[in-house]
């Protein structure tokens, strides 16, 4: 590690913490990825002491989003969640929370509750798949470029970092409306999760290259070299698998800033087409009777809310056991 | 001076980069659409031929790819953006009206939620773990979960229609009647910065935190200098470097929360042009503004890197040391 690198000077250790850890330049970026090693990161920068046990709010978290992923999966089986389209027309139109509708009703007699469920898979499932195309594609363009490193790093690095140039939500809406066909006012599916997809990449890229790089010097690492092992073999078996875990940990903050893009989307008018619920429509929706009927949208509100804070809680314990800088998009 | 050079020319690479990128998007939209892009812009089922052969024209869509992207970026250097065909006004005219509301507006959150969050910060840090700590961090922890559109929502049902103490949508300017404008920029400035606040406060406590560690604050405590000294002179001085940083780069997130909170709130800047765009398929003005975005993002963060060399000369000399 050089004597001057700036990350031993007072200021800068923070920087790891940046939340929109973006477009870092790149001086600052070499210097707190490269020459330090995941260990003495560890030692120097995280002020908080490894967590021992996961703690009641972690489980509470877990349990939250467990019983939220199942009934979205399971939404047209319950008994008790609604057809989203279903109108209960022997109710007033906006009636509140009652013992058959647990979120009241909104302006045409359909089910909050049940909306907000069906809203949750599309959510939910946006989410996932960007978040599973963003870890496979950033991770693979990471691991890479940390491991191969040279011109090919350079190149993909670079063009990853042009991107990071765009702010992130209106690189979204440009994508989203240059991708979107033609006659249809809403983007479908397809468009917002190849949206959202590209604007995960880069981060994870990050994420992966920074890993890489980190244990491509450590000691068991070299030994597999020294030993022969091929470099497709140290890449697979020695680095991938220690590069897995943090990715994780730092894919649920990011499941969050999703659900949050592609809310912002949906509150737009810009994702998945009406009559199909989303959170971010339903809040918006539900505006217009904020006065008369506030539950409509602030049911949505609520659950939406608890759902970021209880990924971003399981991810932030998660993280600081295995230690992965905050980058976010 | 070579460190600005070469950020010099990182900012003209970047600029280059960004201006092509968002120059294919008509390109990309002609992969999605099958369909050239002055047909998409027409909207489909136009029959009238001599529109598109102006269109056409407009866009130099006859040359070959790389002089019609030459001849997009002198025009946009000389800031025409070509003609928005749903207002039948110049581009530019319609970015110069909605640009500078949401530079106001941005400018206020910004200011704003620096001025909080540093005191908030810094009493985190000084009192690490104290109970004005544990209570901050925790509050800071939920409110980065509210979505700003989520934020803008609450404020307009508490402030606006349960108390009806604040207007709920609307812009007055400043010079029209100095009191309506404060009061209309209340509920989007806030909903705006509150999710900077707890950044920021986040950032600067963590990073107070390893200041006070340093062993020249234990020489300026054993001198017996007073604490506010320490915090403000000593402590502060550097950990204001990285707040700087971090908030150029938030002027990305700053800009995509206020194009919620311009919907929300009815004030016609930036997002509120953009986001009519999509619907109205009026794709110039679309790829206008986010040239014009991004380049704003992408030069507000050069000239804090360039400010930063200047107030911290280790930036200067890691460099030529390295």
């Amino acid at each position: 590690m050089p004597a001057a690198s700036p990350d031993h000077l007072p200021g800068n250790p923070a920087l790891s913490e940046t939340p929109g850890g973006r477009l870092i330049t790149e001086s600052q970026f070499e210097v707190s990825f490269d020459s330090v090693t995941a260990d003495t990161v560890a030692d120097e920068i995280t002020p908080h002491r490894v967590v021992k046990k996961l703690g009641v709010g972690f489980w509470i978290a877990v349990g939250f989003l467990v019983l939220l992923t199942s009934m979205a999966i399971l939404a047209p089986y319950l008994p008790f969640v609604d057809e989203p389209n279903a109108t209960d027309f022997l109710l007033q139109a906006e009636a509140g929370p009652s013992y058959e509708h647990w979120m009241g009703v909104d302006a045409i007699g359909r089910d909050v509750f049940s909306r907000v469920v069906w809203g949750a898979r599309v959510s939910l499932s946006i989410a996932a798949l960007t978040v599973a195309f963003g870890l496979a594609i950033g991770g693979v363009v990471g691991l890479t470029a940390g491991f191969y490193g040279g011109l090919y790093e350079k190149i993909s690095v670079g063009s990853l970092d042009i991107m990071l140039a765009f702010p992130p939500l209106i690189l979204a809406l440009a994508l989203v409306s240059f991708l979107s066909e033609p006659g249809t006012q809403n983007a479908t599916l397809f468009t917002v999760t190849l949206t959202l997809t590209v604007l995960t990449v880069p981060a994870f890229a990050r994420i992966a290259r920074a890993t890489t790089l980190g244990f491509a010097q450590r000691e068991f690492v070299q030994a597999s070299r020294t030993l022969g092992a091929t470099k497709g073999r140290v890449l697979l078996r020695d680095i991938f698998p220690n590069v897995v875990p943090p990715m994780l940990s730092f894919a649920l903050i990011v499941v969050a800033i999703v659900i949050v893009g592609e809310g912002t989307l949906s509150f737009l008018g810009l994702s998945v087409s009406s009559p199909t619920p989303t959170w971010g429509s339903l809040i918006n929706d539900g505006r217009d009777y904020l006065d008369s009927a506030p539950h409509i949208s602030l049911f949505p509100c609520l659950i939406m809310f608890l759902t970021l804070l209880a990924f971003n809680y399981v991810g932030d314990v998660l993280r600081r056991r295995f230690d992965v800088k905050e980058v976010s998009l | 001076m070579r460190y600005v050079l070469t950020k010099v020319v990182q900012l003209v690479i970047v600029l280059l980069a960004v201006s092509f990128l968002t120059f294919s998007f008509l390109k990309l939209l002609e992969w999605r659409t099958g369909v050239g892009p002055e047909i998409a812009i027409l909207g489909t089922g136009v029959g009238n031929e001599e529109a598109v052969a102006e269109v056409r024209g407009d866009l130099n869509l006859d040359d070959p790819y790389f002089v019609q992207y030459g001849r997009w970026l002198g025009n946009a250097v000389t800031l025409d953006l070509g003609e928005s065909y749903a207002n039948n006004s110049s581009v530019s005219e319609l970015i110069g009206n909605a640009f500078p509301k949401t530079a106001l507006l941005m400018f206020y959150a910004m200011f704003f939620s620096l001025l909080i969050s540093v005191p908030l910060g810094i009493i985190s840090a000084y009192r690490a773990d104290g109970v004005f700590d544990k209570v901050a961090g925790t509050t800071a922890f939920g409110f980065l979960s509210v979505p700003t559109f989520i934020f803008g929502v609450l404020l307009v049902y508490l402030f606006a229609l349960e108390l009806r103490w604040l207007p709920a949508t609307g812009y007055v300017t400043f010079t029209e009647n100095p009191w309506e404008h404060v009061r209309h920029m209340i509920l989007p400035v806030t909903a705006l910065m509150v999710g900077q606040i707890a950044v920021y406060t986040r950032l600067l406590r963590t990073d107070m935190i390893s200041t006070l560690q340093e062993d020249y604050i234990s020489v300026a405590r054993a001198k017996g200098m007073p604490n506010r000294r320490i915090l403000l002179k000593h402590a502060f001085r550097p950990s204001s470097f990285s707040l700087l940083t971090v908030a150029a780069i938030n002027v990305g997130t700053l800009i995509g929360g206020s194009v919620v909170i311009e919907q929300i709130f009815a004030i016609n800047g930036m997002g509120t042009l953009i986001v009519s765009s999509i619907f109205k398929r009026d794709y110039l003005v679309i790829q206008g503004c986010v040239l014009i975005i991004a380049i704003v993002f992408v030069t507000a963060n050069f000239l804090v890197d360039i400010l930063y060399a200047y107030l911290d000369p280790r930036i200067r000399h890691a460099r030529s040391v390295s």
